[in-house]
């Protein structure tokens, strides 16, 4: 900790601090540990219930679909693929920010990053679990899921590693289990905290046994450093590397949308761009509802938005490039692609797109909306609808009008669909808030190294 | 056609398709069959949920750790003779529609028919068949046949049933059986024919009746009015070089139609330096299949089609058929003139045919010119009739109606049919009936006929029953039964033998009684010969030297001619209504089979549905659109239908499909279509004017199985006209991109051996589905009901892609036959996570279903999108008869797996270890796929490509010869023969030709 | 402040952590092993038949041959199981009253048929053609074990898909002459790789791999 820390360019400070001024390590670690140890507040109850009604709703429309089949769902030929795909997409690509923040801007020493790579990672875990049950549920036989790992089966055959959805069962398998150690290896230290702070007696011994034993001594740390640095750069790669696994799933189809070399590094970019348009979504809130504003403060709103509007331009890049090579091509079918897309039976869709992924981000270029907490919680709100409306676009827009007129045809959703889909809302929202209120969502030992008294000694040492 | 209006027809095409349904009224939908389909939890209570969803958890987790179940084997007692356990016997017997027999051979395994194949040895079958014997396994199973005497709705024997019928008779016997009628369909069995005379015998005063929809009392008038006698006309294709059809479908349907095909079909096969092809004008009142393949088609209303057969005649030179005078519009004396002169080029070599439902005048109009163009006894052959007893329907029916109200009769016995459905509006024939004090129905299943009669007695299916029927040319066959009665039905021969008073009750005794007489001396070898043959050789009716009465025809033109001058004045406030019996479910009489229902119809691609067919251009006048429910009245009588929008239909006609909208049916045509028959009178049994429509201004759903009508400039059917073909032959090839060179970092895959492929003739197929069926009835695949067909889930592994061209009041439809191409690059197979789909060494393109999971990677990543997905339990596995059903040799797909056409390979396997075993080469055409055995034109040809003497590697060399999306470089081993037409060169450019379906 | 956990939890919490990977591996594996079980496959299991039928008499004692009783297995996929008629032949003789017998006479004067339950059993989707493997030169005995020394028959192989695979990727390894297939006593002789070679040569063996060889 301390080593790393040392090396804190001094550039931050040129910048407004990223810790209000007038906190001492004492009163940082009771704000945040507060936010655990104090009574619940009482607009959680509506807010967890209401979530946890969304999860229950999940449940219902799983069984159902257990018990029925996916023809439940609006999928048919030939769109053999649809809310499902496009959930599944949607939230492993709001599961990139809290890696990324977490591993990258650790290595390229990004103060800034400390105070909400905490909830960001907790976010990142969740959004994983919300988008690795659908490809599960969308198999037409879901207790044959484990097919798809490579097991020594008496039937002597092997899955087949040609196929992107086996690259998939790696990709995001490899990606969940990573994300989980490097969040809880963070964890350890508050977890510690909170132990010697909690007054309940079974809190207690819960936290004790998550911290295993930490006390902070100096080797402790030490190994604590060690672990941080190499999960980080175990995670890097596989920011990139899951996004673009994921979209080899289209770009290695042939179909007219899909078949496209430009989607590895355009959806990583997505990706990115909608994580941190959801870290905002939470960010702000929660730094309202508990009172944070000196530990999440207008800077690291601004710098997220900054990401936004940079990774947001890659993408509007992407859209560009999308249409200049279907017209490029001279191919008959990408351009008629390209035609359906802007006049065809799902034109509003790609219209709210344009307006959710580009219209709104243009408005981060202006420094006055960026350092609005308000406007950029709007704008990033955008954002995830775009990003979701976006996978809808790629997938079932391509696949409802591809290469024989004959099969062409239209997917509409039925009411399973929206339920699976907020269903996992609810479940990402319910495991949210527990988070929440039973570890500390800001790091506290990260942060109490932010704090100028730390600087100082690091100074003098 | 220009490029403006090509423009303009794809606007108007895509106008067509977005009116497909939101999700918001599929809601609504009524409740419809849909075999397992009902997605919505019904009744779903909260312990019953508890269950579902334990269960479901516990599927999830655990549903692949199963134990095998141990398995019972049971062997025969005795075992019956030259029966193989697991080797099927195929039997040889016969089916009728009309009364009309075609031959075929079934299937039988251990003793339950799985698969109808049509019969070589038969004159209308030559081996195919048509899609109603396809799918009459489906009704031989059906599980909501009769299956007990019912009187007065009330289970009851057959013996009981004897015990009131018998003293009926007695009482009958000194009245010479006065109050004693028989009311049937038209019928060709020399047994029936026996069992009349010795009926008559015993009731000299009793009469028997016959009524069909489709009665074809048009031709029997006209044959009368020609002959003055009844007699046969059938046609021979394979003479004709020049034919015209006036209304007639008779590609597809009536007597004769699969042979019909295939002769018509060998008279069009242009291959290089081959170049004879005959030539097909369609003047038809509403779209039909035969139209579909026309080189020229003029599609107008009734009027003015029959005043164009007039000068079409007169041009022929028919006597007083001139009173007419030039025929309507500039456009139309062009035709006449052109047609007439190609049919003067021709005489003797061409052939005129009305329809079978057309009326008298277009029947005794095609006679004559026959005659006068000497076609009598060379293409067209007048014989004696076939029939057994031949009358006029409509006439016969008449007479019982009145009977009947006057209280005359006392008894009477319907045997099938199902009058109070199908009988004409104005006979009320329902009502007649009522006075009759006893009323017994033969029926298949419980109907509208056997609700109003007092006994319904089970009818058993064709392939239950001992019977005889003769084919289109009079050919002989009996008919025996490949099962016993299921339900224990009776056939018809064995209550009439009762009312006969014969000591011989059961179906053989009966027909060996008729054949004994027959056969005499020898019989059992020449009983056994027939049985195994399925015809009585040499039975054909000979052609009958008659004279055409010239006076009483041309007293029947002249007296049609004065009345139809008025009718020719268009009157814009009324419509014309046209009734045809509908293409799939006939005349109602398949209204419950499932696989018929399913089964889209030619040029609409309507499923489970018939509509009010309107013209583009009508329709528009009228503010309505596909799915528009309007009231249609035809004076006091009002019918509530849908709205079909069809390009081709003439304008101001409306068309309606009877056979739907059945009251009394089983659970598959329950609440399927509409009923047109209370608009359809004795006197207006074809068509009728006067008809008025009202929007009602609601809307119902309907199931067409494709949305997108124009080709969208893509080369998919590929078509042009023979002088094009005859100038470059390779026209076919060069449009489209054509195959790139095959670009791979790794060397192809080496078929050493055989490698299978497909080659699909467009210029031979005529649309008729027949494949269609026969795919599903060898695959065993489901019905999946018309909810699931509108969410695009219908399971066919064969479809018959149908694209419009031109404009749309005149457009030019062509069709393709798209199954499983089995591309040597398939892009389905890298993408499936398991491997289950795969390449095997012959180059077929597997499917295995127990490996899959159900990803649908490989349907979405299919170009052709030929791949269909289990999306909910589709196969019916409770139902315990239609497991007898099921073919043994091909996996029953439950839920969740993904299917599609594997060259039957079960038929494959089959002869492979055959020839194996026999350790000898594969020889050509040892292997026939199931589309390809039962097609009528030979449009399916399936063998080994790598042997260069195969036939459909022959094929493959032609220059017609190309394959669909090849610039994808998937390598498709199904591929096909661009169609050739031949049009009239004067006229090849109006008509609309080869340019336009190149579409750019 | 007050320890909470007493320091022999550290070593506990080490086991416990340690523990659960091996837990989970022993898991797999012994998945992996129950899956192969004879148990799992019925491989040993004797099924109650109603009659005790011993092939071990009958093929191994009098030395009837396989297809006296198995009829269609030249010449069809199903090899066929004998109808009563069949046991009747010689049972209307010999033990013409013994009780154990009992169903098979009844079932000869009911025309009621004899229920056995299934002992090689395939799953339903797989297509098995016995007439094939005969001309092929496979024995019998290849798949059904010595059946001749079974008092009551019970499956002999696993039948599991790799077993099957196995053979169908080397079936060279499995042949004999045609004239041995139904000899179940019969033993390679000394030049057994060659003779196969030879075999497989005349015969034209191949290995058929494709799904769909069994699979439709």
């Amino acid at each position: 900790m301390r080593e790393m820390c040392v090396a804190t360019e001094t550039r931050t400070t040129a910048d407004s601090p990223l810790v209000a001024p007038g906190h001492t390590t004492a009163t940082v670690t009771d704000k945040i540990a507060a936010v655990v140890l104090q009574s619940t507040p009482r607009w959680f109850y509506p807010a967890f219930g209401a979530s946890f009604g969304l999860l229950m709703l999940f449940m219902y429309a799983v069984t159902i679909l257990f018990a029925k089949g996916v023809g439940i769902w609006g999928v048919n030929n030939p769109a053999g693929w649809g809310f499902a795909i496009v959930n599944f997409v949607w939230w492993i690509g709001i599961g990139h920010a809290g890696t990324l923040i977490s591993a990258i801007l650790l290595l390229l020493r990004q103060k800034w990053r400390q105070s909400i790579n905490r909830f960001a990672e907790a976010m990142t875990l969740f959004a994983v679990a919300c988008a690795g049950i659908y490809p599960i549920l969308h198999l037409g036989r879901p207790w044959l899921a484990y097919w798809l790992f490579p097991y020594p089966a008496t039937t002597g055959v092997w899955p087949q590693f040609r196929s992107p959805l086996i690259w998939d069962v790696f990709a995001i398998s490899t990606y969940a289990l990573v994300s989980l150690m490097f969040w809880y290896v963070g964890l350890i230290p508050d977890l510690a905290t909170l132990r010697d702070r909690t007054q309940n007696r079974i809190a207690r011994v819960v936290y004790g046994m998550m911290a295993m034993g930490w006390r902070g001594s100096a080797a402790h740390w030490h190994n604590h450093d060690t672990a941080c640095i190499l999960l980080a750069a175990l995670a890097t790669p596989l920011v990139v590397s899951v996004h673009s696994v994921v979209s080899l799933d289209f770009a290695a189809g042939l179909i007219p949308g899909w078949h496209a070399t430009i989607f590895p590094p355009y959806f990583v970019a997505g990706a990115i761009f909608a994580g941190f348009a959801m870290v905002i979504t939470l960010a702000i809130p929660l730094r309202a509802a508990f009172g944070l504003h000196d530990f999440i403060t207008e800077r690291h709103v601004r710098n997220m938005a900054k990401v936004m509007l940079a990774t947001g331009l890659i993408v509007n890049y992407g859209y560009a490039i999308e249409i200049f090579i279907a017209w490029y091509s001279g191919n008959e079918y990408e351009q008629y692609m390209l035609t359906n897309r802007v006049l065809g039976p799902y034109r509003y869709i790609w219209y709210s797109l344009i307006l959710c992924n580009v219209v709104a981000t243009q408005f981060l270029w202006s420094a006055k909306v960026r350092s609005s907490a308000v406007a950029v919680w709007v704008v990033s709100m955008f954002i995830n609808v775009g990003m979701w409306l976006e996978r809808f676009v790629i997938v079932v827009t391509s696949l409802t009008r591809d290469f024989m007129p004959s099969a062409w045809g239209m997917y509409y959703p039925t009411r399973f669909d929206y339920f699976t889909f907020f269903g996992t809302i609810g479940l990402f929202l319910s495991l949210m808030f527990l988070f929440v209120r039973l570890l500390p969502m800001i790091s506290i030992f990260e942060i109490r190294t932010l704090l100028p008294k730390a600087r100082a000694k690091e100074k003098s040492a | 056609m220009s490029e403006s209006d090509r423009t303009d027809a794809a606007r108007y095409w895509r106008g067509l398709e977005e009116r497909t349904p939101d999700a918001a009224l599929q809601a609504q939908l009524r409740p419809e069959f849909t075999p397992q389909a009902d997605v919505a939890p019904q009744g779903l209570d909260r312990r019953h949920f508890m269950q579902v969803m334990g269960a479901s958890f516990a599927l999830a987790g655990l549903g692949a750790c199963t134990r095998q179940p141990v398995e019972e084997l049971v062997p025969y007692a005795r075992p019956p003779e030259d029966l193989v356990p697991g080797r099927p016997l195929y039997f040889a017997t016969a089916l009728t529609l009309g009364g009309f027999a075609s031959g075929v051979l079934v299937e039988s395994h251990t003793g339950r028919p799985t698969k109808i194949e049509g019969n070589p040895e038969h004159p209308s079958s030559l081996g195919a068949t048509d899609r109603f014997a396809q799918a009459a396994l489906l009704d031989l199973y059906d599980p909501d046949r009769s299956r007990a005497v019912l009187h007065l709705q009330r289970i009851r024997s057959w013996e009981a049933f004897l015990q009131v019928l018998e003293p009926a008779l007695e009482a009958q016997v000194p009245l010479q059986g006065a109050g004693l009628r028989i009311l049937s369909g038209s019928s060709t069995s020399p047994t029936l024919a026996a069992q009349m005379q010795r009926i008559r015998a015993r009731f000299p005063q009793a009469r028997w009746h016959r009524y069909e929809t489709v009665s074809r009392d048009g031709l029997r008038s006209a044959t009368l009015a020609a002959f003055g006698r009844y007699v046969e006309v059938r046609y021979d294709f394979s003479q004709a070089d020049v034919v015209v059809a006036l209304d007639s479908d008779f590609l597809t349907t009536g007597p004769g139609c699969v042979r019909y095909a295939k002769d018509f079909m060998a008279r069009r096969r242009v291959r290089e330096g081959q170049y004879g092809m005959s030539r097909l004008y369609c003047i038809e009142s509403t779209p039909s299949a035969t139209g579909a393949v026309a080189d020229h088609r003029l599609s107008l209303p009734p009027a003015q089609q029959l005043a164009c057969a007039f000068a079409l005649a007169f041009e022929c030179g028919v006597h007083g058929t001139g009173v007419l005078g030039p025929a309507g519009a500039g456009d139309l004396e062009k035709w006449r003139q052109i047609i007439g002169l190609d049919l003067r080029e021709h005489a003797g070599r061409s052939i005129v045919i009305a329809g079978d439902e057309s009326p008298v005048e277009l029947q005794a109009l095609a006679l004559a010119m026959n005659q006068r163009l000497g076609n009598l006894g060379r293409s067209v052959i007048v014989s004696e009739p076939i029939e057994v007893e031949p009358t006029s329907h409509i006439g016969s029916l008449r007479d019982l109606v009145q009977d009947m109200r006057a209280g005359q009769v006392e008894l009477l016995l319907v045997l099938g049919g199902n009058p109070v459905y199908d009988a004409p509006a104005d006979l009320d024939f329902t009502a007649a009936m009522a006075k009759v004090p006893l009323r017994a129905h033969l029926a298949f299943a419980e109907d509208e006929t056997s609700e109003n009669c007092h006994w319904h007695l089970p009818l058993a299916h064709e392939l239950e029953t001992w019977s005889d029927a003769r084919a289109h040319d009079g050919t002989v066959s009996v008919m025996q039964p490949l099962i016993d009665p299921l339900f224990g039905g009776k056939s018809m021969h064995e209550l009439l033998a009762v009312v006969a008073g014969d000591k011989e009750r059961n179906g053989i005794d009966i027909v060996r009684r008729t054949w004994t007489e027959r056969l005499g001396a020898d019989f059992d070898t020449r009983w056994r010969r027939i049985l195994h043959d399925g015809v009585v050789a040499g039975s054909e009716e000979p052609l009958l030297p008659l004279e055409l009465q010239r006076d009483s025809l041309t007293q029947l033109f002249l007296g049609v001619a004065s009345d139809l001058a008025p009718r020719l004045e268009r009157r814009n406030d009324s419509l014309e209504v046209v009734f045809r019996v509908d293409p799939t479910v006939h005349d109602g009489r398949f209204a419950n089979n499932g696989w018929l229902q399913e089964l889209p119809k030619p040029w609409t691609r309507l499923t489970w549905d018939n509509a009010a067919l309107l013209a583009p251009a009508t329709a528009a006048r009228l503010g309505l659109a596909n799915e528009d429910m309007v009231e249609l009245e035809q004076g006091t009588r009002k019918v509530r239908a849908p709205v079909w929008v069809l390009p081709g239909q003439p304008e101001d006609v409306v068309t309606l499909h009877l056979g739907y909208g059945r009251r009394r049916v089983g659970r598959v045509g329950t609440g399927a279509g509409f009923d047109a028959h209370p608009l359809r009178t004795s006197a207006g049994l074809v068509h009728a004017s006067g008809l008025r429509l009202r929007p009602t201004g609601e809307q119902v759903k309907l199931a067409c199985t494709q949305l997108q009508h124009a080709m969208e400039g893509r080369h998919l059917v590929r078509e042009g006209s023979l002088s094009e073909f005859r100038d470059h032959p390779h026209f076919a090839q060069e449009m489209g991109h054509g195959v790139h060179a095959p670009t791979s970092l790794y060397p192809g895959f080496e078929y050493e051996g055989r490698a299978w492929g497909m080659v699909v003739d467009l210029g031979a197929c005529t649309g008729c589905n027949a494949c269609v069926v026969a795919c599903n009835a060898e695959n065993n695949i489901p019905v999946v009901g018309k909810a699931q067909v509108r969410k695009g889930r219908e399971m066919h592994w064969l479809r018959i892609d149908r694209y419009f061209e031109g404009s749309a009041e005149d457009p030019r439809v062509v069709q393709q036959p798209v199954m499983c191409m089995h591309c040597e690059n398939a892009p389905c197979e890298p993408v499936c996570p398991v491997g289950a789909t795969s390449h095997g060494k012959e180059g077929l393109n597997e499917m295995v279903y127990n490996r899959c999971v159900g990803t649908r990677y490989c349907a979405n990543n299919c170009p052709y999108k030929v791949r269909r997905f289990n999306f909910l339990q589709y196969a019916d596995q409770e139902t315990e008869v239609l497991k007898m059903l099921r073919n043994p040799d091909v996996t029953v797909r439950t839920r969740g797996v993904m299917e599609k056409c594997t060259y039957c390979v079960q038929r494959i396997n089959q002869t492979r270890i055959q020839i194996k075993k026999e350790d000898r080469p594969l020889r050509d055409g040892e292997i026939l796929t199931a589309c390809q055995q039962v097609c009528p034109s030979d449009a399916i040809i399936f063998g080994d490509i790598n042997d260069p003497n195969s036939k459909v590697a022959k094929l493959r060399q032609q220059p017609l010869h190309y394959g669909i999306l090849e610039e994808l470089n998937t390598r498709p081993r199904t591929t096909y023969l661009a169609r050739v037409t031949n049009p009239n060169p004067e006229r090849g450019a109006a008509a609309g030709h080869a340019g336009d379906v190149r579409g750019h | 402040m007050p320890q909470i956990f007493h320091h022999s939890t550290n070593t506990l919490a080490r086991v416990t952590i340690f523990g659960a990977a091996f837990l989970v591996a022993a898991a797999l594996g012994a998945a992996t092993l129950l899956d192969r079980s004879a148990y799992w496959t019925r491989q040993t299991e004797v099924l109650k038949q109603p009659v005790p039928f011993s092939h071990d008499h009958h093929v191994g004692g009098i030395g009837i041959d396989c297809r006296y009783c198995h009829t269609s297995v030249e010449n069809a996929a199903f090899a066929g199981i004998p109808p009563t008629a069949t046991c009747m032949n010689c049972h209307s003789q010999i033990w013409a009253d013994s009780p154990t017998l009992e169903p098979v006479r009844e079932s000869f004067r009911t025309g009621q048929p004899l229920r056995w339950a299934r002992v090689t059993d395939l799953p339903d989707f797989v297509y098995f053609d016995h007439s094939i493997h005969v001309a092929k030169g496979i024995g019998c005995v290849e798949c059904h074990g010595r059946i001749d020394r079974m008092p009551l028959t019970h499956m002999a192989s696993p039948l599991q898909m790799r077993w099957c695979l196995d053979c169908h990727r080397h079936p060279e390894k499995r042949l004999r002459p045609r004239a041995e297939v139904f000899n179940v006593k019969w033993e390679p002789p000394a030049n057994a790789e060659a003779m196969r070679a030879q075999l497989a040569e005349e015969y034209r063996v191949t290995s058929m791999t494709d799904c769909s060889t069994c699979h439709r």
